[in-house]
């Protein structure tokens, strides 16, 4: 396939390292200003080289990439909350020209899904969004290979910045403000980590599955979701629960329509206790219990790899 | 006629005990000697109940007759029976609870639960970490009757609301 690449950050440039090993092209690469547009093929290494240089990954602009000969646009710019643009705007282009869309930007399917919905129907495109929950696990594929009906529910730590903090608090009896500082310096949280830490980027994965499993009966936005965070969470509460057997997880649970996001008390031994970035999805499905999936919730590489299975089954 | 043993059913018993030597033993008399069978003892030595009270859960055998009069024994005795017999609790819920938990006032909190819910507050543990800062955080047990879960989280969340502390629920109890 013949991808436009949308967003040069850690996953978009990931996608278009990627793409030649996965037997794809990337025929456009694109930042929020600028583009490297090439139908026989974009040098990636260049433009990316040339980013680092300039700013600049080439001399063409973002509306030249969304016009170009691509079969997949690859958006995977940074999720934006309420209108989701441009990535809005950007689906919209590329549903237009009959052209499939796959989405790492959460912003369009968790705050807009009716409309990205509607802008599909009316298009020979096909839309996917794997990459939006749970970084490398197999989620949304999943729940789509069980069909919705036959999932009730879905439960998980999808937030590996929130996970690692939780589980060095309580492996070291460290304090909140300590293990976040720590966690900076290792790259793991972001130096405003409040999109991690307020519990926003949870939610936002648990909008996308409730809207998957209500089929378009009910719409889901971030308004939706009860959330709850695990800024300044205590110490002490970690050691008491430590002592009883127990831990405590930032967990996201859809759950009979409900959406809501908090700092959970599990046993130890629950499959949803993992440590440090890992992420765990648990899903209630009618005939089979329980399923745990568990992986890389985030990365680039990671997250292009949940891209590359989306497009797979594009082909 | 029917053999007496053939109807004995198992009960639970949960008492709180003053913390004085001997006071285990002469809560058991009164079981073995009213025809009791003892089953098992779950002494929870270090835990101690918002009273001040050591809770012990104990599990045995006997005829309903015989039960009755082992639970009248045990009260003439001056035992406190906290729980005994079918209504037993049946699920048991853990909650964390953090903030300023003394100044709110700690057995304000108990009563408020105690009064605006059905739960039995069955375990505390507080941690109180040395210095100024007034974060401190508990460990709450609670036994709930069947179904209760999601009001008595409910009342909870209110009390905690007014009193800025901060909850740490467990999952929602319905899912597969």
């Amino acid at each position: 396939m013949r991808l436009a690449v949308l967003g040069a950050g850690a996953v978009g440039s990931s996608v278009a390292e990627l793409a030649g090993e996965y037997g794809h092209s990337v025929v456009a690469l694109a930042d929020s200003t600028s583009a490297a547009v090439d139908p026989d093929g974009v040098d990636v290494e260049a433009a990316l080289a040339e980013k680092h240089e300039s700013g600049a990954v080439g001399d063409a602009s973002v509306d030249d990439a969304l016009a170009g000969e691509y079969d997949v646009l690859v958006e995977a710019t940074p999720t934006t909350l309420g209108d989701a643009q441009p990535a809005y705007d950007h689906v919209r282009a590329a549903f237009e020209r009959d052209r499939h869309v796959v989405l790492a930007n959460k912003g369009p399917v968790a705050e807009r899904y009716a409309d990205v919905r509607a802008l599909e129907r009316e298009s020979a495109g096909e839309l996917r969004f794997e990459a939006t929950v749970g970084g490398a696990m197999p989620v949304l594929s999943t729940v789509e290979d069980h069909g919705p009906d036959h999932v009730s529910g879905l439960r998980g730590v999808l937030n590996g910045t929130a996970n690692f903090i939780l589980s060095r608090m309580a492996a070291e009896g460290l304090d909140y403000e300590h293990v976040l500082a720590e966690a900076q310096d290792l790259g793991v949280a972001e130096a405003d980590p409040s999109f991690d830490v307020e519990g926003t980027d949870t939610a936002l994965k648990c909008v996308i599955v409730a809207n998957v499993l209500a089929e378009g009966e009910r719409e889901y936005t971030l308004d939706d979701a009860d959330v709850d965070g695990i800024v300044g969470i205590a110490g002490s509460a970690l050691e008491l629960a430590n002592d009883d057997g127990r831990t405590v997880r930032l967990v996201g649970e859809v759950v009979d329509g409900d959406i809501r996001v908090g700092p959970r008390i599990l046993p130890q031994q629950s499959p949803l206790v993992v440590s440090g970035t890992e992420n765990v999805v648990q899903l209630a499905t009618s005939n089979a219990g329980l399923l745990n999936v568990s992986g890389r919730g985030a990365g680039g590489p990671e997250t292009a790899v949940s891209i590359m299975t989306d497009i797979r089954r594009l082909e | 006629m029917t053999d007496p043993q053939s109807e004995a059913n198992a009960y639970t018993i949960r008492l709180e005990l003053v913390d004085e030597p001997g006071e285990l033993l002469r809560a058991l008399e009164p079981i073995g000697e009213n025809g009791g069978n003892l089953l098992s003892i779950y002494h929870e030595r270090g835990h101690i109940t918002p009273r001040g009270h050591i809770p012990v859960e104990v599990d045995l055998e006997a005829t309903p007759e015989r039960y009755e009069t082992i639970v009248d024994a045990l009260r003439e005795a001056g035992i406190n029976v906290i729980q005994a017999g079918t209504e037993r609790y049946s699920e048991s819920l853990t909650i964390l609870l953090s903030g300023d938990l003394v100044d709110t006032g700690l057995s304000d909190t108990f009563t408020r639960i105690r009064d605006n819910t059905n739960a039995t507050i069955t375990d505390f543990e507080l941690a109180a970490p040395q210095g100024s800062a007034a974060i401190s955080s508990g460990r709450l047990r609670l036994g709930i009757e069947e179904g209760e879960t999601e009001r008595t989280l409910a009342k909870i969340r209110e009390i905690a609301a007014e009193k800025d502390l901060r909850v740490i629920e467990p999952l929602s109890g319905v899912f597969a």
